[in-house]
Parts: C-alpha cells; structure tokens; sequence
C-alpha cells in the first residue's frame, strides 16, 4: 500500500467533470425544484471527489477538512433549500420553479 | 483500478437516473446509489472517516429530509410529481455527451505533463481502518482541532443560521407568498377583511 497510487488522479479528475457537468444538466433541464436541489447536490459530491483525489495524490489532509466542510455546507443548503420549496408549495399549491418570480420586479 | 472502473460506472449510470427519472422518489433512490458508491470510492482513497461521514450525513440525512419532503408534498398533488421541463428532455444526452467529451478533454490535459510530489504531511500511508495513518480518524481529528480549527468553529455558526433560516421559513408564521397571483389574493383578502372590520 505504500506505493504510488494504482489510478492516475486525471481518472479521478475527469470522472469528476463529468458528474458535476450530469448536475449541471439537471439544474438546466428539470423545473422540480427537488430534483434541481438533488442536482446540486451531485455537483457539491464531484468538488468533494476532486478533494480526496488530490489529498491522497499530495498525502495531505486539508482536502479531508474542506470535504468536510463541503459536507456541512451542503446539509445547511438542503435544509434550507427544502424550507424554502415547502414554504413555496404551501402558499402555492404547486411546484414549479419558474412561476416562483415574486421577486423578479 | 478495477474498483475505480466500476464505481465509476455505477457513479455516472446513477447520477444520469437521477437527473432522467420521472417521479423524485426514483432520483432518491439513484442518489442514494451514487453516495453509497462514492463513499466506496472514498475507501479506495484512504478517506475512511469522511467514507463514513458521507454515508452518514449524505444518506441518513439529506436524503431522508428529501424523502420527508416529496412524502409531504406529494399527497394528492398530481402537477408535483410529472411536470414540463424547462429544455426538451433530449438535452439531458446532449448535456451528458458534452460532459463525457469534457471529461475525456481533462483526462487528456492531465496526462500533459501531472508531477505528483512527494508526500508531505507527517503521518504515513498503510492499510485503511489503521491508527496513525494517513486519512484515520485519529489524522483527521488531529488537522480539524488543530490547524483547522477557525473554519470548525465557523462551521458551527453556519448550521445555527441555517437552523435558524428553516425555522423562520417553514414555521406556522410564514408570511411568505410565491406567487403574484397568490399575492394578489392575499392583498384582496387582507382588504376584504378590515372592510368587513370596519363595517363591525
């Protein structure tokens, strides 16, 4: 185990691109604000994915501490987030995203 | 490397059920796949603690808090669960074919020239589920209560604001209005209401 590591981290890094591109798309394409939400939380997985790589590669555990808190800060935005489309849906009786312009002007 | 290819393709194949499923349920479902798929990744990485933490935090709450939400929301309400998408659902395998050329693009810039330097911290590499390694609880804890300690701390603060944001937002008081049609209506009933105050 004290070798190199066996994958190259530009496996990791591509993998990485593509997963947080599929989020992308799902914030783009879809108008359920969950499943917007859950997009979000696909991309916050593929910037924790680049951390371990890169922690493992230099053997440095900063990239643990920032997963961490990347960790964190996406349970506070679910939290959030959920209130907001529960709040939304009681006032509104339906979601959908793009009716939400209250605050457009 | 075997390990690496397999969850990987777990990891995309979920991640493009999840974006592509009809109902929410399914892309919980896809979602808790692809976390539980990451956090074997993240074995494979020496990350034993945060392969923990993702399946504790990632699935045991964020998903149950989704599943709360769609088993709430979805009761009697037919325009939650199938709606019209934004872009024409033949974007998603344009957007995944562009992510793949991406990613392929990435994989090739980082074969340019990837210099990899020597390992740094103070705590070796050994088998996963060890003490004293690299990526152990005891590593981590000793960074997070050391030399990242500030960012903790504020970490701490963060949660109490976003607690204190979903109790503000969904609490029985909420006097937020979504839409301007419903705004109208609550402006008309308010002016219904202290005409009907004012005739008393």
């Amino acid at each position: 185990m004290s070798q190199m590591m066996a994958v190259p981290v530009s496996y990791y890094v591509g993998l990485s691109a593509v997963i947080f591109f599929i989020g992308v798309a799902g914030v783009l394409v879809r108008r359920n604000p969950l499943i917007m939400l859950m997009s979000i939380e696909l991309m916050f997985n593929a910037a924790n994915l680049l951390f371990m790589a890169f922690a493992r590669a230099w053997l440095h555990n900063a990239g643990h501490i920032f997963a961490f808190l990347v960790i964190t800060v996406a349970a506070a935005e679910a939290a959030i987030g959920l209130a907001i489309v529960v709040t939304v849906f009681r006032s509104a009786k339906h979601v959908d995203v793009d009716d939400v312009a209250l605050m457009k002007g | 490397m075997i390990a690496f290819w397999i969850l990987a393709v777990i990891m995309l194949g979920s991640a493009i059920w999840c974006i592509s499923a009809s109902k929410p349920v399914y892309s919980v479902v896809a979602l808790l796949l692809h976390f539980a798929a990451l956090a074997a990744m993240y074995l494979t990485l020496n990350a034993e603690f945060l392969a923990v933490i993702q399946l504790i935090v990632y699935s045991g709450a964020i998903l149950i808090l989704f599943l709360f939400v769609i088993a709430l929301l979805s009761s009697g309400v037919a325009s939650f669960s199938v709606g019209p998408n934004r872009l024409p659902r033949i974007a998603i395998p344009a957007i995944v074919l562009i992510a793949l050329a991406l990613g392929f693009f990435t994989y090739a810039m980082g074969h340019a020239g990837a210099v990899v330097p020597a390992a740094q911290a103070g705590s070796p590499l050994g088998p996963v589920g060890t003490a004293d390694v690299f990526g152990s609880v005891n590593d981590f804890g000793k960074a997070l209560f050391t030399s990242y300690l500030l960012p903790f701390e504020i970490t701490a603060l963060l949660l109490m604001v976003a607690v204190i944001g979903v109790i503000l937002l969904a609490g029985d008081h909420a006097p937020y209005v979504a839409t301007r049609k419903h705004a109208a209506e609550v402006r008309r009933e308010m002016r219904e209401a202290i005409l009907r105050e004012g005739r008393q």
